[in-house]
């Protein structure tokens, strides 16, 4: 059913598909879900970015 | 340095009854305008000291959609479009409160954050980490759908095996969702009150090496074998 009349449904659907089983990453006894590994990865990028990134300064800080 | 000899509110004459004994204790240990600082350290200007806040931040959404959720009941979460709406705020808010809380961590970690007698903020920290895995855990067990079923039955010898299967039933829906909604909540909440609390009284660690603003200060990046002990004294 699409979510709204004027717009086709495909413009409002998940970019990736969510109906189905998740998909999974193994090597050997470690198994991850894709979902779970790019998580993770947009925290490590975050933790990256804070540490690297200047923070904005108010003149006459101490 | 005595206690005495730091604290200008311990008058004398004052009456010595429990509540102006607390409230000079209170003072002594936490001062207002160390409770409610006008001004911190120019090394707190990083993205980094961020987390700490955003955390707290995604916790007050938490709560606040949680309390709705728990007086509305599934119906009204299930079936009505505000109620999915609140139901979607706590799932998302609860994402984003652990993700926050994560890199938190990882910044404290690498900082060591438990230097300058803060090992009791690091240590409240580290468990209210461990009550929200299992706040967390107990909110998807409360769901009551096939993968909560699934996850139930899957932790119920997990949890047996290390010997608190009796007073953490995973297969008991009622006491699930009161360790969701009561207990575990109650643990964070008064965890993270204490965590705030130290970290006012302690101050904001500073970076590895970073010179620290104010004689009080000083004392707080390296302490002296006597501070450290006087520190410790209850």
């Amino acid at each position: 059913m699409p979510a709204t009349p004027s717009l086709p449904a495909h413009v409002l659907a998940a970019p990736i598909d969510l109906n189905g089983p998740g998909h999974y990453l193994n090597w050997g006894v470690i198994q991850i879900s894709v979902a779970n590994l790019v998580v993770i990865g947009i925290m490590v990028l975050l933790f990256v970015a804070a540490i690297l990134l200047p923070f904005p300064r108010k003149r006459g800080r101490r | 340095m005595s206690t005495a000899d730091r604290a200008p509110t311990d008058v004398p004459d004052e009456p010595r009854n429990w509540t102006g004994a607390l409230r000079r204790r209170l003072l002594r240990e936490l001062p207002p305008d160390r409770l409610l600082p006008d001004s911190q350290p120019a090394y707190m200007a990083s993205w980094i000291y961020l987390f700490g806040v955003l955390t707290v931040a995604a916790l007050a959404v938490v709560i606040g959609t949680g309390c709705v959720l728990a007086l509305k009941g599934p119906t009204w979460w299930h079936l009505s479009s505000v109620g999915h709406y609140v139901n979607s705020m706590h799932l998302w808010s609860v994402e984003l409160f652990l993700a926050f809380m994560v890199i938190h961590l990882w910044g404290k970690f690498f900082m060591a954050a438990w230097r300058g007698r803060r090992a009791m903020t690091w240590m409240t920290g580290v468990v209210a980490f461990l009550a929200s895995i299992g706040t967390a855990f107990t909110g998807y067990l409360a769901q009551q759908n096939l993968d909560s079923q699934w996850i139930s039955t899957q932790a119920k010898d997990g949890l047996n095996s290390v010997g608190i299967g009796a007073f953490f039933n995973v297969m008991d829906f009622g006491q699930m969702l009161m360790w969701h909604i009561v207990l575990l909540p109650a643990v964070i909440g008064l965890l993270t009150v204490w965590h705030l609390v130290l970290v006012r009284r302690r101050g904001i660690v500073p970076p590895i090496g970073a010179v620290v603003p104010g004689d009080d200060a000083e004392a707080v990046v390296d302490p002296t074998p006597d501070q450290e002990q006087e520190e410790e004294q209850p």
